[in-house]
């Protein structure tokens, strides 16, 4: 036996990124309890199941928009890579793959870095895609880590990570599994600047990532219900041949098990990052009601993204850019 | 011997030479000397031109070869005074981790490497070489102790990977190689890795994230295993002769992207053939390596094994 002959084939369906698929003013099924939900109505919901609260994938755009006060956000740029560094090839040529995942989900890459204010503070966020290749770790997310944590650094801000990865990114070979010492470095230098670094888990969470700065967060959170690990309980089921129990690797057993500090429900974490930033950073209590919501509709980001979305529901939508998460855990998750 | 699969036209000569010598162990009065001397002549020839031309899949092969040095033959040859450490003062003392301080060239270091065993018995006691949780949690107990009495840290990689057991996950198996990895940045000692066999994904990662780090020319170093990786791309877990080219795991590929810092050359025929020049060269290495580090002040070992590692991935390779 060894780590060789352990992998499954991933399955990936059409589970995650359901906003993208999705025309507005249509029905969509909850993969959880099967019912049919309006569209506009669970997006409103952020991404989670109106009847059952079931988390849904969500975009990291959307993400960004329903954390930021008053859904405003800036990007902070990324480094550029090296292009296709090992010239890597299967059945597909690597760059072929990544253009697929770009035009399937308007994004550059699998993570996204933004500034702007969280309940009146300022802070670093990242949001990581699992549409975008399984959200798989290749040199542009440890860009974007090193980038995030500079400029937290740079200007004295929290940093807050919303993690989703099948693992690492195979076609950038040796390179992507530098990634973990890379963006563990970035992790360090935030916390040598004495600044709070937060790390939310989301649906799914795995491989190098998770054994890198994904475990790495002076404090964890998770979402509900979403499968964090190393190892998929698939490959280890076929290691140790024996039936995994119930809920094994989800957030709630994690918590169980000493690994997490809190499971949060999507609906509530903005609140609960700004009450935990606040007091880590000495400040007094947030006033709630001078909380701006976070907007729904912004005209100029807004207009192109929905463009985006008819064009892409045209295209298949996500599915072509989900081929291949780099982990032996990106399995089709069972809900 | 275990002969490899592409070792087997070898394997016949080989064998031919041994049967001619037998027989006339057999009847004295035969003379096949000259005869079987042709066929060793042949044979070294034609183990040359293999080990000079092994393509990345057949790499892999020799470096997970069962016969190769595994980490408590370096050890045991290496260094004096060996003293293991064991337990994560936690759950457990994980036997797939060796760790404890010795002595090389009469200066004390401290000693971490993964161990695969070599017979089934100890094979099922290393557990493969697949450490759990428990195993980089040592790795981190012992890495505070070299730093907090200024002992240089040597690290031994050879492993599939991380154990992909329940318990494993359930103690944190991310965490702690996640913590491994950041220990392996924050020692203000000098961390000198070794990858002697297979360097298997977050499991060598932990160990191998050193101011030094050098690969046997024979061995791997790879994100996912190249079985996996073609069941995965491939959709066939027998395409991985094809992953293996493709992933770029031999230690040739790794100097060219800047991964690594050096190559310990192999006996023709590998490690497995000449243990003891393998054992002796990775010593030698061992010894220039620190030698290069000697002298450089505690914040200095850290910044620059932060700055190796921000910095890396500029280079990409040439086809
Ligand atoms: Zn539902």
């Amino acid at each position: 036996m060894n780590w060789i002959t352990n992998y499954v084939r991933p399955k990936l369906g059409s589970l995650f990124g359901t906003r993208r698929e999705v025309p507005e003013n249509l029905w969509i099924k909850c993969p959880e309890c099967g019912t049919m939900l309006f569209h506009r109505e669970v997006k409103e919901n952020l991404n989670v199941c109106t009847q059952c609260d079931h988390h849904m994938a969500i975009s990291p755009r959307d993400r960004l928009r329903a954390l930021f006060d008053g859904g405003a956000f800036v990007e902070i740029e990324v480094p550029e890579p090296v292009h296709d560094p090992l010239h890597f090839r299967d059945q597909k040529r690597y760059p072929d793959r990544l253009k697929a995942a770009q035009k399937a989900t308007g994004e550059k890459e699998a993570m996204l870095v933004a500034e702007g204010a969280l309940g009146g503070v300022e802070v670093v966020a990242a949001a990581q895609d699992f549409s975008f290749m399984g959200g798989s770790m290749g040199m542009y997310v440890g860009n974007a880590m090193i980038a995030a944590a500079r400029r937290a650094v740079e200007r004295k801000r929290p940093f807050i990570v919303f993690t989703a990865a099948g693992g690492a990114r195979m076609q950038e070979g040796i390179l992507s599994l530098m990634q973990m010492p890379r963006t563990t470095v970035a992790v360090e230098m935030v916390k040598e600047a004495g600044l709070p670094y937060i790390v939310v888990l989301t649906h799914p969470t795995t491989g190098g990532v998770t054994a890198s700065y994904a475990m790495l967060g002076d404090i964890q959170i998770a979402e509900p219900n979403s499968l964090i690990c190393f190892a998929g309980p698939r490959v280890i089921e076929q290691t140790i041949r024996e039936k995994l129990p119930e809920g094994f690797q989800r957030a709630e057993y994690l918590l169980d098990h000493g690994m997490l500090d809190r499971v949060t429900h999507r609906k509530e974490l903005r609140e609960e990052l700004i009450t935990i930033l606040r007091m880590l950073l000495g400040l007094p209590p947030a006033v709630k009601g001078d909380l701006p919501e976070p907007e729904e509709e912004e005209a100029p980001q807004n207009a192109s993204e929905e463009a985006k979305e008819q064009a892409e529901a045209k295209d298949g939508g996500p599915k072509a850019a989900a081929s291949a998460p780099a982990s032996e855990a990106a399995e089709k998750p069972k809900r | 011997m275990n002969y490899l699969e592409f070792e087997k036209p070898l394997a016949e000569i080989e064998g031919k030479a041994e049967e001619l010598r037998a027989l006339a162990r057999a009847n004295p009065e035969m003379d096949v000397e000259k005869e079987a001397q042709a066929l060793d002549a042949k044979a070294r020839k034609l183990l040359r031109e293999l080990y000079a031309n092994l393509d990345p899949w057949q790499k892999c092969q020799v470096a997970r070869h069962p016969d190769r040095p595994h980490c408590k033959d370096y050890i045991e040859a290496l260094f004096t005074e060996w003293t293991p450490l064991a337990g994560d003062r936690n759950f457990a003392d994980d036997h797939a981790v060796m760790g404890g301080m010795a002595r090389f060239d009469g200066r004390p270091v401290m000693v971490i490497g993964h161990e695969k065993g070599h017979d089934t018995r100890t094979r099922i006691e290393r557990n493969f070489g697949m450490a759990r949780p428990e195993g980089y949690r040592k790795a981190i107990r012992l890495m505070d102790l070299a730093d907090r009495f200024g002992l240089p840290v040597i690290t031994l990689v050879d492993t599939p990977g991380a154990y992909p057991g329940k318990g494993a996950e359930e103690r944190g198996q991310s965490e702690a190689i996640a913590r491994s990895t950041e220990k392996c940045l924050q020692i203000r000692v000098p961390l000198v890795s070794v990858i002697i066999g297979e360097g298997g994904s977050g499991g060598a990662v932990a160990f191998a994230t050193g101011n030094r780090v050098a690969m046997l020319e024979h061995s791997i170093y790879s994100v996912i295993s190249p079985e996996g990786c073609a069941s995965i791309l491939w959709k066939d877990a027998e395409r991985m002769r094809e992953a293996a080219a493709a992933l770029r795991l031999t230690a040739q590929d790794l100097l060219a992207l800047g991964v690594i810092d050096r190559i310990i050359p192999e006996p023709v025929g590998g490690a497995q053939r000449d243990r003891k020049a393998t054992i002796a060269a990775v010593g030698e290495a061992i010894g220039e390596m620190l030698e290069e580090l000697s002298g450089r002040k505690p914040g200095q070992l850290v910044a620059d094994r932060r700055r190796k590692y921000l910095d890396m991935g500029q280079k990409a390779l040439a086809s």
